[in-house]
């Protein structure tokens, strides 16, 4: 589609994603780096580092559906994203400890996370949730992955191609359309208690 | 031997061990089928709300869902990665002569075969110590469900019915209950079923089904909001006074702007589907079990010979 970006990560300019701005679309080439509750928890409460950079980084939340081959890589079977609120508390550390940049997932974060994007220059990129079919064609292989006793909350690295169409759902300007939406349909359920 | 004759007792063990292991084989094959193909009314309803779809962005994602529908079914692929927590809902012919304890056990075996056979991503953990049990079944997995049905003209009567819920924590986590009072009216009725779909916002990867429990005490309530998710959409209750509450919900929802995925739209809700039961003087629980747009289930019907057709 004509209206959609294309952009690469990791990302070379960490200030890259500061140009966009809520509403819009695009896709990604490249790396995106797959990232869950499991992992989240073992990096920042129990102090776990990988050793994978996450500089510049697009990270999606997932934990895939996987086969492990005899060589000890895994081939995908079908990748999807997780709703991400329940991971809102990390996104200060892996914005500023890890240099991360895109966060990709379903169902946005929550608005204390806007100021961290504002502050670092991120975004948060929404997917379609539950087009794991689709999702699983535009990725080409996986990597590499760590953290493989959380199985199937590791960490993984996919390289991706044309990865998308996602939607800059919350930019680096405080915007949010869940916010948008959300005061929306509080003031229309109070409208419609009203006729009830 | 004459044929008038009783088999002897390890003969009549064998034929009853072939139909568990049907019940078996379903079970797992359920799961698998409900895994990859969304039933025939949920693919009409995505485009329904496709074609009624105001919002741009609406619109596109629409478009992801029906693409990411035929990519399924076309790589035999899973239409979402997230494998859920099984839930089966079983009817049971009033003749029906099957050990139902055996039968949760052959069920338990066929989710457990699936998930290796297929690698189908393991969910199952304990509640504390988290650990996975790595089959998608354990202590009290899969949820079964019994409920007996008698006169029924679609089950024979010594038949069994197996419904297949793969549930996926998007939208399980995105559960409600009310214990609501006669004071509260219908008005409380409906106002808290739409909170519950605005608190829930994008989570549940609308455009949802709403199934709703609505009375008895709050598990019943709680498993009826479950039993009308496994409702086919355009499907009413048989109650005139409920079906019209679900017409008006369903109205109302799509007020909301919600949209799909929650970025915004005229399509928040594909159906509400309320199950009642009656309920005591001083109550009026309500149950809110939410759905996300890949409303996945299957059914299979297992007759006493060990003969599987499978459905919706």
């Amino acid at each position: 589609m004509t209206d959609e970006l294309r952009l690469r990560f990791p990302l070379t300019d960490p200030d890259a994603l500061r140009s966009l701005r809520a509403g819009q679309r695009l896709r990604i080439d490249g790396q995106v780096i797959g990232i869950r509750d499991a992992t989240q928890i073992a990096m920042f409460d129990r102090g776990q580092k990988p050793t994978m950079s996450l500089t510049g980084a697009a990270l999606i939340h997932t934990a895939p559906n996987v086969r492990k081959l005899a060589d000890g890589r895994y081939e995908k079977i079908c990748i999807g994203t997780t709703t991400s609120a329940r991971m809102n508390r990390f996104t200060r550390g892996l914005l500023a400890q890890y240099g991360a940049r895109a966060i990709i997932g379903k169902g946005g974060l929550l608005a204390d996370s806007l100021p961290v994007l504002r502050e670092f220059g991120g975004v948060y990129l929404a997917i379609c949730g539950g087009a794991a079919a689709l999702e699983t064609t535009q990725i080409e292989a996986i990597e590499d992955v760590e953290f493989e006793e959380l199985l199937p909350e590791c960490l993984w690295k996919f390289r991706v191609r044309e990865f998308g169409p996602l939607i800059v759902a919350m930019d680096a300007h405080g915007n949010s359309l869940y916010e948008t939406v959300r005061d929306e349909a509080r003031r229309k359920l109070e409208e419609l208690s009203a006729r009830f | 031997m004459p044929t008038n004759q009783t088999p002897p007792a390890s003969a009549r063990e064998s034929v009853a061990d072939a139909v568990y292991a049907a019940v078996e084989e379903a079970a797992g094959e359920c799961y698998v089928r409900a895994l990859k193909e969304l039933p025939p009314d949920v693919k009409a309803a995505l485009r329904g709300a496709r074609d009624s779809e105001t919002d741009p962005t609406g619109r596109v994602l629409l478009d992801i869902m029906a693409e990411n529908i035929a990519v399924a079914e076309r790589d035999s692929n899973l239409v979402c990665q997230d494998t859920g927590t099984v839930v089966f809902w079983l009817e049971v012919g009033e003749d029906c002569a099957l050990n139902l304890a055996k039968v949760t056990a052959a069920v338990s075996a066929g989710i457990a075969r699936a998930t290796l056979e297929h690698s189908l991503r393991p969910n199952a953990v304990h509640p504390v110590t988290r650990q996975n049990t790595h089959t998608n079944t354990g202590r009290h997995l899969p949820v079964m469900h019994y409920e007996f049905v008698t006169g029924s003209a679609e089950i024979p009567g010594d038949a069994l019915k197996l419904h297949c819920l793969p549930k996926g924590s998007g939208s399980e986590n995105m559960s409600f209950l009310k214990m609501l009072i006669p004071a509260d009216g219908v008005q409380g009725v409906k106002r808290f079923i739409l909170e519950c779909v605005v608190e829930a916002g994008p989570k549940p990867c609308p455009p949802t089904v709403v199934g709703v429990g609505l009375g008895g005490t709050s598990d019943l309530c709680t498993a009826l909001a479950k039993k009308a998710v496994l409702r086919p959409l355009g499907s009413h209750s048989d109650d005139p006074v409920i079906a019209a509450l679900e017409d008006e919900l369903f109205a109302a929802a799509n007020e909301l702007g919600i949209g799909p995925m929650g970025l915004g739209g005229s399509n928040t809700v594909l159906g509400v589907h309320i199950e009642h039961a009656d309920t005591h003087i001083t109550q009026n629980p309500v149950a809110v079990n939410l759905q996300c747009w890949a409303a996945r289930r299957s059914s299979a019907l297992v007759t006493p010979d060990g003969h599987v057709t499978y459905g919706f």
